[in-house]
């Protein structure tokens, strides 16, 4: 049990160094396999631990924190470990067949331990006590991740990976420099020690400047990373020309540890997020509802619907931020919630691309035409995910959904509740455009020879992720408990 | 059987029947049977919970709980009885006529259309048995979807355009208005459970009543309330049968049943009362009766004239409802079956005209009453109940209504209701007149319709009349409805 929350990260790195020692794609996807189920079982033993017996803290090598580097887990992180490996452990079945269509042979095991990699970095965010450590491995997730966009098939897929690249560049760079300017405050970067000689010395108290300042950069860095409007300019491209595979994993992962990191610097080092009650909370409300209305909008205008999508998320973005932007305990736990649900949602929904693309090539808005009928399971699973993108009731979506306009009432934001609503209607329409076509046009001749249903391979774990949209939004006890615990504790402050 | 299994049966058993529908689709007559076979059993069990002694004073089945203190239930009260009758009767009929219909008019994707057709009845009898709004919600939408692929049935140009107002108005008014009205409620009360005597008094103050109760009103689109009633015209691009079944009966009377639900067992019939919110609705109601009876008048396609009829005769329900006295209340609810009845025997009568004569216009239909006798009796039947004349069911709604409206002093509604009255007679008058006395101008031989539809259109008329001479078993359960002093 105690080495458990080390071993999340140490074993994709050694799998990443596994794969690139034999080179064999098979291999390669075996290790990969192996290393993101295992991680999911971990987390797994981590959350029931910490259900049942409290945080978990772990320090590596035995050096005790503040000096050496702390793990430490409790709702929050437990929460978002079993979102990525969960995610993870979902896409790695299906990387087997998209990556043999996407991606040449010989640069098969290059891919898979780029992805390791990132996911190792991602998990390393995620448990780690440690803002500078946390720095590091987003470091690693993103370089890692600007590679995996890179290997795209179109070579545009190669400026948008720069275009990440330069802006992911300055995000972590910000970060850094907020970091830094923390560390001269306390002397320390273990996160729990931030936080406790901030409020023993009283800086919070004292509106000190530098630790304004510290978190202005953190917070404008973070909010490049996790794509908030209008600081997202990297992110439908990247999501467009990257590799299936790479959009599905990035897609329902790197955002949410992005905004686990928002949430951590704002909430657990800023003892119950006072920042967000100073005038944050208003400052990133407009964004967020600017992402809701904007992003839908321009969802709605486009015919790449990888980009759609990519749009899309830049949209459940803005829910995310919003909820928290409340800083109330069901406004927080509402955006805690849509992590997990938009991680469902847009994983599903960038499968079903996955495996469009496998079977005609392309997914442009013509490229659905009949498909309705030539790949039934495909396009089912679009629907699903589309429902749930609606917020539909019986699909996780509507769960997210209920949460947020509860917690913009709560606080008697009319407009906000309505504007949530008017965003779930913007992606009724681009999400229908793409059901009409799959159902309504008939397909071209040429292509009829090459269709058909995709591979098991891919529909499994779609329909995986399709039953998950299903079950979790008629039974969301898991999440809603796991979410809600998670509130209290950020808003109780550090724990 | 308890009455609890039976409740959860009624949803059951046209769930299940699609899955056996979906099954049988290699052979049609296998199909088809099983389509009749679940219609009748779903009816069985309708007709056994209304001989349930218990049954409204049972508490309510919990089936899951997505959130906490959210729950999705389903419990039976006499309004909902009185639908999930209305609906189970109908569809069985409903679906002889739509066998014959789909065959005769060489319709492609049949398994597609059953089925959907046994979904929205599942959806139907889900909204009719839902304990609370945020089970009714869920039916309702899945009511929408499930009708989408049936209003978009013949797949072209058309029918995506008609489709596409379907789906953006019932969809964009449900989400944008009914769920934050339902959200507002929850936030209010802390509960979304149906009670007799509304739930909401005392939790909200009169400005907020009438927004609330505007927002509902709007909300349930389905109800086609003026302006949102476009989507009821666009959807009849689907094929007859469906039209008859489902914008006749199942979806529109979802609508008004949701509204009648939403009045009794949210709002309260002495909370409005007391604040006078319902006299916006009645308002609104009068307008919408008034103005679908006008736009009908100069409609020559025949199922669009219906359409605004339809828009028109559900106002009906919303207004007598909205009246809130237990003769208008009666009235509502007399009127949801008595509607029921005459519209779908229309809607039939258009569809075998379609099928025999392949006419689609009033203008056309010269004559064409010596060549249908059956078929337009029927129809003749069915508008004497649609303009409120003895011996048809149309006639009692009316009088309770008419009879409301005087024990609340309110003379505007007569005034509308005679108005209506002389315009519905001025809609459908021609269209009989035409039928039998106009000379015949077609040259196409053609007789009556094949004789499955006959019999379902004349079966329909006929339970016009029946209603109106044995109008007991709907009066009953309005009258356990709780209206004050009712």
């Amino acid at each position: 049990m105690i080495h458990l929350p080390v071993a999340l990260v140490v074993i994709p790195l050694l799998g990443a160094a596994v794969c690139v020692l034999f080179r064999r794609s098979f291999i390669a996807w075996t290790v990969a396999l192996a290393a993101a189920w295992s991680g999911f079982a971990i987390s797994i033993l981590i959350a029931v631990y910490i259900m049942k017996i409290g945080t978990l803290s772990y320090s590596i090598g035995g050096w005790p924190p503040p000096w050496g580097i702390a793990y430490h887990i409790d709702y929050l992180n437990s929460f978002v470990l079993l979102i990525v490996s969960g995610i993870a452990a979902v896409v790695m079945p299906y990387a087997r067949t998209s990556v043999n269509y996407e991606i040449e042979e010989d640069s098969q095991a290059y891919f898979y331990c780029l992805l390791l990699i990132c996911l190792a970095g991602l998990l390393g965010i995620t448990v780690t006590g440690d803002a500078f450590n946390m720095y590091v491995f987003l470091e690693l997730s993103s370089l890692s991740s600007y590679a995996l966009i890179g290997m795209g098939k179109r070579r545009r897929a190669l400026t948008a990976a720069y275009q990440y690249l330069v802006m992911g560049t300055i995000g972590a760079t910000f970060l850094l420099i907020g970091i830094g300017l923390l560390y001269n405050l306390t002397g320390t970067l273990n996160i729990h020690d931030l936080a406790h000689q901030l409020a023993v010395n009283n800086i919070i108290g004292s509106h000190n400047r530098t630790l304004l300042t510290a978190f202005a950069f953190i917070i404008v860095g973070l909010s490049l990373k996790l794509a908030l409007f209008p600081l997202h300019l990297w992110l439908p491209n990247a999501y467009t020309y990257a590799p299936s595979v790479a959009t599905i994993f990035l897609a329902s992962t790197a955002t949410k540890v992005a905004v686990y990191m928002l949430l951590r610097f704002c909430f657990t080092i800023l003892s119950g997020g006072f920042i967000f009650k100073l005038t944050l909370g208003k400052i990133l409300l407009i964004p967020a509802l600017a992402a809701i209305l904007i992003a839908s909008m321009v969802a709605i205008f486009q015919y790449d619907i990888k980009r759609m999508l990519a749009y899309s998320s830049v949209a459940q973005i803005g829910y995310m931020i919003l909820g928290i932007s409340l800083a109330t305990p069901l406004g927080l736990s509402a955006g805690i919630l849509h992590l997990f649900n938009h991680a469902l949602m847009k994983g599903l929904l960038f499968m079903v691309m996955g495996a469009v693309n496998y079977r005609i090539g392309a997914v442009y808005l013509n490229d659905f035409r009949g498909l309705g009928r030539t790949m039934p399971w495909t396009m089912a699973a679009f629907v699903v995910g589309g429902m749930s993108l609606m917020g539909i009731p019986l699909t996780a979506g509507f769960i997210s959904k209920w949460y947020l306009v509860q917690a913009a009432l709560e606080k008697g934001w009319w407009p906000v509740a309505a504007l949530i609503l008017i965003g779930s209607l913007l992606a009724v329409i681009y999400i229908w455009r793409v059901v009409e076509t799959a159902y309504f046009n008939p397909a071209q001749e040429m292509e009829a020879e090459s269709s058909g249903e995709a591979p098991l391979s891919l529909l499994l774990p779609m329909w995986l992720l399709v039953l998950a949209n299903i079950y979790f939004g008629i039974d969301s006890s898991i999440p809603v408990e796991l979410a809600g615990r998670a509130a209290t504790l950020l808003l109780g402050g550090a724990s | 059987m308890s009455t609890y299994v039976l409740i959860e049966l009624a949803i059951l058993i046209p769930a299940c029947g699609a899955l056996f529908i979906a099954a049988s689709s290699r052979i049609p007559n296998l199909r088809e049977g099983v389509t009749i076979a679940t219609a009748a059993s779903l009816l069985a069990v309708v007709a056994a919970l209304y001989n349930r002694a218990d049954l409204f004073t049972l508490p309510p089945i919990v089936l899951a709980q997505p959130l906490r203190g959210l729950e999705l239930q389903l419990s039976a009260e006499p309004l909902g009885l009185l639908f999930a009758g209305i609906a189970s009767l109908l569809w069985l009929i409903t679906s002889v006529y739509t066998i014959s219909y789909m065959r005769s008019n060489n319709e492609s994707h049949h398994t597609r259309l059953y089925v959907c057709f046994a979904i929205a009845l599942a959806s139907t009898m889900g909204i009719a048995f839902s304990g609370n709004l945020i089970t009714l919600f869920l039916f309702y939408e899945s009511l929408t979807l499930s009708t989408y692929p049936l209003v978009t049935h013949k797949q072209d140009y058309d029918a995506i355009a008609g489709g596409r107002y379907y789906l953006g108005i019932l969809i964009s008014t449900s989400v944008g208005l009914l769920l934050p009205a339902i959200i507002w409620t929850w936030h209010a009360t802390g509960t979304t459970t149906f009670n007799a005597g509304g739930i909401l008094s005392g939790h909200i103050g009169n400005g907020g009543v009438i927004v609330l109760l505007l927002l509902y009103a709007f909300g349930i689109g389905k109800a086609a309330l003026m302006p949102i009633h476009r989507w009821l015209p666009e959807a009849m691009v689907a094929p007859t049968p469906v039209s008859a079944l489902l914008h006749a009966v199942a979806v529109v009377k979802a609508g008004v049943f949701c509204m009648v639900k939403v009045l009794l067992y949210v709002f309260g019939a002495d909370m409005l009362l007391d604040c006078g919110g319902n006299n916006i609705l009645v308002a609104l109601a009068a307008f919408t009766i008034i103005a679908a009876s006008l736009i009908a008048l100069k409609q020559d396609n025949l199922k669009r004239r219906l359409a605004y009829s339809t828009v028109s005769q559900l106002s009906y329900i919303t207004m007598a409802a909205a009246i809130l006295t237990p003769l208008s209340v009666k009235g509502a609810v007399f009127h949801i079956a008595a509607h029921a009845f005459g519209k779908i025997t229309l809607f039939f009568g258009a569809g075998a005209i379609y099928t025999a004569a392949h006419k689609t216009k009033v203008s056309e239909l010269g004559g064409i009453g010596r060549r249908m006798p059956w078929t337009m009796g029927a129809f003749a039947v069915a508008c004497l109940s649609m303009i409120g004349l003895p011996p048809a069911a149309g006639m009692l709604s009316k009088w309770f209504i008419m009879q409301g409206a005087f024990a609340a002093d309110n003379l505007p509604v007569v005034g509308v209701l005679l108005l209506s009255t002389l315009l519905n007679a001025s809609y459908f008058v021609p269209i009989v007149y035409t039928a039998f006395f106009k000379p015949d101008t077609t040259n196409h031989r053609h007789g009556e319709a094949p004789w499955p539809m006959v019999v379902a259109l004349c079966a329909t008329a006929l339970l016009t009349v029946a209603l109106f001479i044995w109008p007991q078993i709907p009066l009953n359960l309005a009258a356990q409805l709780p209206v004050k002093g009712g």
